[in-house]
């Protein structure tokens, strides 16, 4: 098990490294204490944890949109192709390349689902023929929204909302795309869908992701390495196939535990005496 | 008996015997409200793009046609004056934005309304301290706005047309349509859009919430400028015009604040119906000067029966 707070450095050449972050909401209320991980550039990596570990808050504080809801990154810092996030505006991140897909999906529900595509090129600026072939493109990816494009996104399925909200995203032709709770809300069928999607788009694209996600078996499954967040801590990382295998994520996370079904009262137990770190 | 013949049957025997007379009321209306649903209109684009009750908008009519009497008073010549004005709510647009609007983001939406009454009070009293404030005459002619009427004999009657009044309509149509083209039809617009839709969203698309706000109060102080113009050639303009933006307020009720469209018809059907009702119902039966209250008493019985305005945005909601 590596020790968290000093990821080993990744295959590739990571383009994010997320040094020791510490984020406070409303100068009282501290979320992460200290999260370090980084991606590497092509690849997807999962960021794993139960409700309120602060997995959005991290990918949050990537993407520079923490100030919206009164937080702050008051320690460490964030590079994203080697340069400061914390100095860039949230648009102008993503004229850099980092974008955002927010967990809840988040659609402009009363524009038609082509807008809401459209709207993604919003910080683009090379020439309305290049967004078109552009909008072709995540209509191959996503034939399902080639067929809605008139409607109104907010009348939508969750499923085709989760794609117009990775499709927009797409538009602004980024380097890497945040994603946060891809599955959340959806049929199990339409999750591997999306997941199929997004490996596509990872390896025909290479854009690098970064996974926020609850369900750590399709994760797993997708993303090349993981990490696991604990009460803003990361408490685990490695492989995905190494993650799988390891008998407390199985646990925990998976819930296939060696032993059969326990009360909670047990799991609690398991987990104060195996606390990962410290 | 009697009153219910009153209510219920001369008013319309009434506008069928004078249908001349009808369509002068018509007209009549339909000119204030073109005007009411203008107003309407930049407290719509405000509040969908920022949440924001803009209380300052009335008073941003009377600075913005103060701005232009006083250019032209210090011997501009009229078509530079509105150039002139122009750049003003421009300058307005941006200081509201950093001195007001930024530093109070993400703050409950009473803290930003209750800062819109503290432009409204800086506006007056920066329009008061610069222009000063006595009444002023709107620049109409020089305006080349025509003065005018044209007089017409439909069914053997006579109704008269102001050319003013004409200019104003179709000021404000050309107005209108220019910005519903703007905002169906370029990126800036649909960012507004999608900005009234999902803020959180649209920032994390990258869409610049400081640029689309002094494009929306530029806007919003375009249509003040017209208003201003419009008004003003009709009443004078004083400080005293404020008070018509809050004619804007049961529009705002009746059309939803949040639909554009909803401004366009409610401002319409506002105007149009106090005036029919101040002249066939009004005047015979109460007195007259129903036109003060009757918007709001209209407003409120729609509200009865639709809590989300006649056009208000339909909720539309998903788990």
């Amino acid at each position: 098990m590596t020790n968290a707070t000093n990821p080993e450095p990744a295959p590739a050449a990571p383009i994010l490294w997320v040094n020791n972050i510490e984020v406070i909401y409303d100068r009282v209320i501290l979320v992460l204490k200290g999260v370090s991980f980084s991606v590497p550039a092509g690849g997807i990596t999962a960021l794993l944890g139960a409700n309120g570990a602060g997995k959005t808050t991290t990918l949050k504080a990537i993407s520079n949109l923490l100030r919206g809801e009164r937080g702050e990154v008051t320690k460490g810092n964030i590079l994203f192709e080697g340069r400061e996030v914390q100095s860039s505006s949230p648009n102008e991140l993503v004229r850099r390349g980092c974008i955002q897909v927010m967990e809840g999906r988040h659609c402009f529900g009363h524009l038609t689902v082509e807008d809401n595509l459209v709207t993604g090129a919003f910080t683009r600026r090379d020439g309305k023929a290049a967004i078109r072939a552009d909008l072709e493109m995540v209509y191959d990816y996503f034939p399902r929204l080639k067929v809605r494009r008139q409607g109104q996104a907010g009348y939508t399925s969750g499923g085709e909302q989760q794609m117009v909200a990775i499709g927009r995203a797409l538009m602004s032709r980024p380097k890497m795309i945040l994603l946060d709770e891809p599955s959340m809300g959806l049929a199990p069928q339409l999750v591997e869908e999306i997941f199929e999607i997004v490996r596509k788009l990872n390896e025909e694209q290479g854009v690098s992701f970064l996974l926020a996600e609850q369900n750590t078996n399709i994760a797993l499954r997708y993303a090349k390495y993981g990490y696991i967040l604990e009460s803003g801590r990361i408490v685990l990382d490695g492989e995905a196939h190494a993650l799988r295998e390891n008998e407390d994520v199985k646990e925990f996370y998976l819930g296939i535990g060696g032993e059969g079904r326990r009360s909670f009262k047990n799991v609690k137990h398991y987990k104060r005496r195996k606390r990962w770190l410290s | 008996m009697d009153l219910a013949y009153q209510i219920l049957v001369k008013p319309f025997s009434d506008m069928v015997s004078a249908p001349d007379f009808l369509m002068q009321v018509l007209w009549d209306g339909l000119v204030s409200g073109v005007l009411y649903a203008l107003i309407a209109l930049g407290f719509v684009l405000i509040f969908k793009s920022s949440r924001i009750f803009n209380f300052a908008q009335g008073i941003m009519v009377v600075f913005a046609a103060l701005t232009l009497v006083g250019f032209y008073q210090a011997g501009v010549p009229a078509w530079l004056a509105v150039l002139l004005t122009l750049a003003v709510m421009f300058v307005l647009a941006v200081a509201i934005e950093r001195v007001v609007l930024r530093p109070l983001v993400n703050q409950p939406d009473i803290i930003l309304f209750m800062a819109t009454i503290g432009i409204t009070y800086f506006l007056v009293g920066f329009g008061e301290f610069v222009f000063g404030g006595e009444n002023k005459v709107m620049i109409t002619e020089q305006l080349h706005i025509p003065t005018g009427t044209f007089e017409f004999k439909p069914f053997g009657g006579f109704v008269s047309i102001s050319q003013t009044d004409l200019t104003a309509v179709i000021g404000a149509g050309i107005l209108v349509t220019v910005l519903l083209v703007f905002l169906s039809r370029t990126k800036i617009g649909r960012a507004i859009r999608a900005l009234g839709d999902d803020h959180q969203a649209a920032l994390s698309v990258g869409i610049s919430l400081s640029m689309i706000w002094v494009i929306v109060w530029f806007i919003a102080g375009i249509i003040a400028l017209a208003t201003g113009i419009v008004w003003g050639a009709r009443a004078g303009v004083s400080f005293a015009l404020e008070v018509i933006a809050y004619k804007a307020l049961p529009v705002l009720m009746l059309g939803g604040l949040e639909s554009v469209l909803g401004a366009i018809v409610g401002g319409l059907a506002i105007g149009i119906f106090e005036k029919l009702f101040e002249i066939y119902w009004g005047q015979p039966l109460l007195g007259g000067n129903t036109e003060t209250w009757f918007a709001f008493v209209f407003a409120l019985i729609v509200l009865l029966f639709r809590p989300q305005g006649m056009f208000g945005e339909k909720i539309i909601e998903r788990v």
